[in-house]
């Protein structure tokens, strides 16, 4: 490592954060689904992926980055919440796998119509002009698009914590992840909860795949591989815990920066192996409960 | 005499009977290749229900048992020059071996954790080869896999012509179903499906969940090691694929369909899907679309399986 600037090291967290920021996203929508509704979704990846040519279409159509930026998530989260309605809520207490299994399958379905409507090829997404270039943060020059998806997470992240913490309808979710039973019983319409979680889930997948487009552009397996590594920041972070997604999902991304620094072929097996570690210290992951999973 | 007690009566049989009907299968099949391909696909999904119909553990992973069989068969016949029956011995105990990896990680966590663990960590094994090109060919997979004559007590076996190829892989399968039959037989047999109906109270029994789970996962990782050496030599190649986790997905799609906890469910399983595939390749490239529904027709409308079904009957 002694070929290592300091300034490079500062930029290298810096990127670190702009991959991780995407980890979060990812890992706060699937622990939001699982945390209320004790659904594994296998399909997150796929979300994710739809979010990105989503966001194409609504560049085309409206020819404004920022109209896309909002409507992609509101895309996915409406294709989540069809899912939920039509396919999903058959299986409510039939057993964990189910679920599990059911939007493992819907992941093929959904990665397959986008090929067949936009081609197996990926296609390019260019980053909006307002925001391309870099802009200099101190230790050196860095790309101006990169802080900008650290800043919509955060903004994001905010917000999804005042709507928990802060108004009636969060402490509804927050109720129901606790006891669904009691929150019926008070005359709540729970299906109508999980519905909108689930949305609320899908659509955060969409917007984590719509801002990290630009990044690597659309293709039909964007979701694929990076399923596997929301899997690592759910494990390490803790399932359905929100916190624990920030915090591994942060750490995540910077172990993959840090590790291309050092040897960029193990990228991909850092990630793994930071994953090995934990399971083996810690099985419950940073913030899980004990014995949650079982 | 009612289906229950045929059933029951059968079952000491099961194997006997099962290779019985892999023994006349290709002789009504007429595409041979695909015949090897669906005891190949079925073996896979056989030592996947091992471990989900018989003990209840969901695994996505099951490709880096079946990739890590198939390289390490593909690897001592390329790389070193070794016959090929080292190379399926290889192979069924790199399938075990990476299973012992694996399954000492993921059995700490339970439930769901499991599938997206075992997940992980065959993701981990893809990139592993991704990587190590000297070894594994990398992204453009092991070529030259290449076993050309097979010579068994004097006996010369041109295993070009696709019925004596199919033979060739049908023993290896057979030997596999006795395997297996003998397992579900046993003491510990028992003491897994005693852990999937009741895990509090198999533990209360004084059966130790933790071993019993490591252990069928190893005999599970047996089984698909062999599917991928007999892959590798059938194939001539070791696609990187191998070990990307939709071919995890495969082998719990061909198992749902087939019937889960059902002893020959997984052949069904392997051949419904690989004949449907085969049809609907004809006219059109996105075949993965049905892989998509059988998931989700299954999940929704019958859990069973076909030939869960079909065993179950009316009677429920």
């Amino acid at each position: 490592m002694s070929g290592v600037s300091p300034d490079l090291l500062a930029l290298q967290v810096f990127a670190g954060l702009a991959l991780g920021a995407v980890y979060v996203l990812l890992a706060t929508g699937m622990s939001l689904i699982f945390g209320m509704l004790t659904v594994v979704n296998f399909a997150h990846g796929a979300f994710y992926m739809l979010g990105a040519y989503l966001g194409l279409l609504a560049l085309d159509a409206t020819g404004n980055f920022w109209a896309a930026l909002v409507l992609a998530p509101l895309g996915a989260a409406a294709i989540g919440m069809v899912a939920e309605r039509t396919l999903i809520r058959r299986l409510y207490g039939r057993g964990i796998d189910y679920p599990l299994l059911l939007t493992f399958g819907l992941a093929y379905i959904l990665v397959e119509l986008v090929r067949i409507a936009f081609g197996t090829q990926g296609l390019p997404f260019d980053t909006p002009d307002a925001l391309a270039g870099a802009v200099d943060i101190g230790v050196g020059y860095f790309p101006l698009y990169r802080l900008f998806v650290i800043a919509v997470t955060i903004l994001v992240l905010g917000a999804l914590w005042l709507f928990l913490e802060r108004t009636p309808y969060g402490l509804i979710i927050r109720a129901g992840a606790r006891d669904p039973e009691i929150v019926r019983v008070l005359g709540i319409d729970v299906a109508r909860v999980w519905l909108v979680v689930f949305g609320l889930g899908t659509g955060i997948a969409g917007l984590a795949g719509l801002l990290a487009a630009p990044l690597q552009g659309a293709s039909p397996e964007m979701g694929n591989s990076i399923l596997a590594e929301a899997f690592v920041v759910t494990v390490v972070g803790g399932m359905g815990s929100l916190l624990g997604a920030v915090a591994a999902g942060l750490l995540v991304g910077l172990v993959v920066s840090m590790t291309a620094l050092v040897a960029p072929e193990m990228e991909q097996v850092a990630i793994f192996a930071l994953m090995a570690l934990v399971l083996l210290v810690r099985p419950q992951g940073f913030f899980g409960r004990a014995g949650l999973m079982s | 005499m009612r289906r229950d007690a045929w059933i029951a009566r059968l079952t000491p049989h099961r194997a006997a009977l099962a290779s019985l009907f892999l023994l006349v299968f290709p002789l009504f099949m007429p595409f041979k290749a695909i015949a090897v391909n669906i005891l190949i696909q079925g073996l896979f999904a056989l030592g996947f229900n091992l471990l989900y119909g018989y003990l209840g553990l969901l695994s996505f992973g099951h490709a880096a048992l079946l990739g890590g069989g198939a390289y390490a068969c593909g690897i001592v016949i390329v790389r070193f020059g070794m016959p090929w029956w080292i190379g399926i011995a290889s192979g069924t105990l790199a399938g075990m071996l990476v299973a012992a990896a694996i399954g000492a990680l993921a059995i700490r966590t339970r439930g769901i954790y499991f599938a997206m663990v075992t997940l992980a960590l065959a993701q981990c094994l893809y990139f592993v080869a991704y990587q190590a090109v000297d070894w594994t060919g990398g992204e453009n997979g092991l070529r030259g896999v290449n076993v050309a004559g097979i010579s068994l007590l004097g006996v010369h076996l041109d295993i070009v012509r696709p019925l004596v190829r199919y033979y060739f892989v049908a023993a290896f399968v057979i030997a596999a179903l006795f395997v297996l039959s003998r397992i579900l037989a046993s003491p510990f047999g028992a003491a897994m499906e005693a852990i999937r109906e009741n895990e509090t109270r198999a533990r209360a029994c004084g059966y130790d969940i933790a071993a019993s789970r490591w252990l069928a996962f190893v005999l599970s990782g047996g089984f698909c090691g062999l599917a991928g050496a007999l892959q590798a030599i059938h194939l001539g190649i070791v696609p990187v694929e191998t070990l990307y986790y939709t071919t995890s997905g495969l082998a719990v799609m061909m198992t749902l369909l087939g019937g889960m906890g059902t002893f020959f469910g997984p052949f069904i399983g392997a051949g419904v899907f690989l004949l449907l595939e085969e049809v609907v390749s004809l006219w059109t490239v996105h075949w993965q679309l049905l892989v998509g529904a059988v998931f989700v027709a299954c999940v929704l409308f019958f859990p069973r399986g076909l030939w869960g079904t079909l065993l179950a009957g009316h009677a429920r």
